[in-house]
């Protein structure tokens, strides 16, 4: 009987957790993931490689900052980030891999 | 035991000796052979055109679109940027000068000469480019390198050029053969979100369409330009195209006339040589 009332008591706890929302992101979040975006951007630059998707998706999260939207701002960030990395991936591994389509 | 680390250690230093000269050798570019190579690859993949028709682009690979292009020569779209580039060319600068002082053979029927080295700067001076240092040198504000003044101004001289071969020169200085493989490299690397390079679509997939677009063969692809282009509703540079390529496979594109454009330009006027001036050009 004890063992029942733990695991309902435990099984209500965890509903809970799980039902309340996520915890919403900051201000601080956006700024860092903004930051941390940009960076890998300004890499690209650098490389002469930035993608016009990696702008687009920088701006849309500075977009949803400035309405309040944090959690929508971050993830817009994260995804530019992603994108100026794969940008710079691109830039690295096409300094060799370009002589693969030359015409000899 | 140090006898044999010794011996391990001379043969290995000798082969690093003989292996590195090779390595070099390897990546030493032979434009001449290059050039040949590539005109091969067009005309073994598209054995009913001679040579010279490539540089009618879509319309060398499309009897309709071949047929529609001899319809729209009758009236050309260009003929208006043609007119007023040949009088602005006439127009004297407000010094009195003319962009005629600033070309040899008063800029008449050289178009076939541009890009060339420059070895005293030592980079490659672009048509577009000489033209701005030309008005510059005389007081006159540059042009946009992109469309109408300068398309007019280009599309005159390639005018004056019409039939005659593409005859870029590499000199000899290792500056000049840098450029040509920093233009090689810039043709054939993949860049924008879309991973495409210009010979994805221009060495790979000349003649099939792209969304509604015939592509162009990557020969003699410089050689109508500048050209009117229905898709801008107007005439567009060099510079032009190049900006719009990379923008269209979504890479942020670079300054016009920067120093990659103008190696990849130089490249590609290059592996053309003995292709006819064309421009201006119209297309779809």
């Amino acid at each position: 009987m004890k063992i029942t009332m733990r695991n309902t008591i435990l099984i209500a706890v965890l509903l809970i957790i799980s039902a309340a929302p996520a915890f919403a992101a900051s201000e601080a979040d956006f700024t860092a993931a903004y930051a941390a975006a940009e960076a890998a951007n300004k890499e690209a630059a650098g490389l002469r490689n930035q993608w016009t998707t990696t702008a687009a998706t920088l701006a849309a999260a500075k977009k949803a900052a400035e309405s309040g939207d944090f959690d929508q701002a971050v993830a817009q960030s994260r995804e530019a980030e992603a994108l100026a990395k794969a940008s710079i991936f691109q830039a690295t591994s096409e300094k060799q891999r370009w002589k693969d389509l030359e015409i000899r | 035991m140090r006898m044999r680390e010794a011996i391990s250690l001379v043969l290995a230093a000798l082969a690093l000796a003989f292996a590195a000269p090779s390595a070099i050798a390897d990546d030493t570019p032979d434009p001449v052979a290059e050039a040949k190579a590539f005109q091969k690859y067009f005309t073994t993949k598209f054995p009913k055109l001679k040579p010279e028709d490539f540089v009618n682009g879509p319309y060398s690979m499309n009897e309709d679109l071949h047929r529609q292009w001899e319809e729209k020569e009758q009236f050309p779209p260009y003929e208006f940027s043609l007119e007023a580039g040949k009088e602005m060319f006439a127009t004297p600068f407000k010094n009195g000068k003319t962009y005629g002082d600033c070309f040899p053979d008063k800029g008449i029927g050289i178009r076939q000469n541009y890009p060339y080295f420059d070895e005293k700067e030592g980079k490659v001076v672009t048509l577009e480019l000489a033209l701005n240092r030309c008005r510059e040198a005389n007081g006159e504000a540059p042009f946009s390198y992109v469309k109408d003044e300068m398309a007019s101004l280009t599309a005159y001289m390639a005018f004056t050029s019409r039939g005659k071969p593409f005859d870029i020169k590499i000199p000899n200085d290792p500056r000049a053969l840098e450029a040509y493989q920093k233009g090689k490299e810039y043709f054939y690397t993949r860049r924008g979100q879309l991973n495409f390079s210009c010979a994805t679509c221009h060495i790979q997939e000349p003649g099939e369409r792209i969304r509604a677009e015939v592509l162009a063969p990557a020969l003699g692809i410089l050689n109508a330009m500048p050209i009117y282009r229905s898709e801008w509703s107007g005439m567009g540079t060099i510079s032009r195209r190049f900006t719009t390529c990379n923008s269209q496979i979504r890479g942020v594109p670079l300054n016009p006339q920067d120093e990659e454009y103008r190696d990849l330009e130089y490249y590609l006027s290059y592996v053309s040589n003995g292709l006819p001036i064309s421009g201006p050009g119209a297309r779809p």
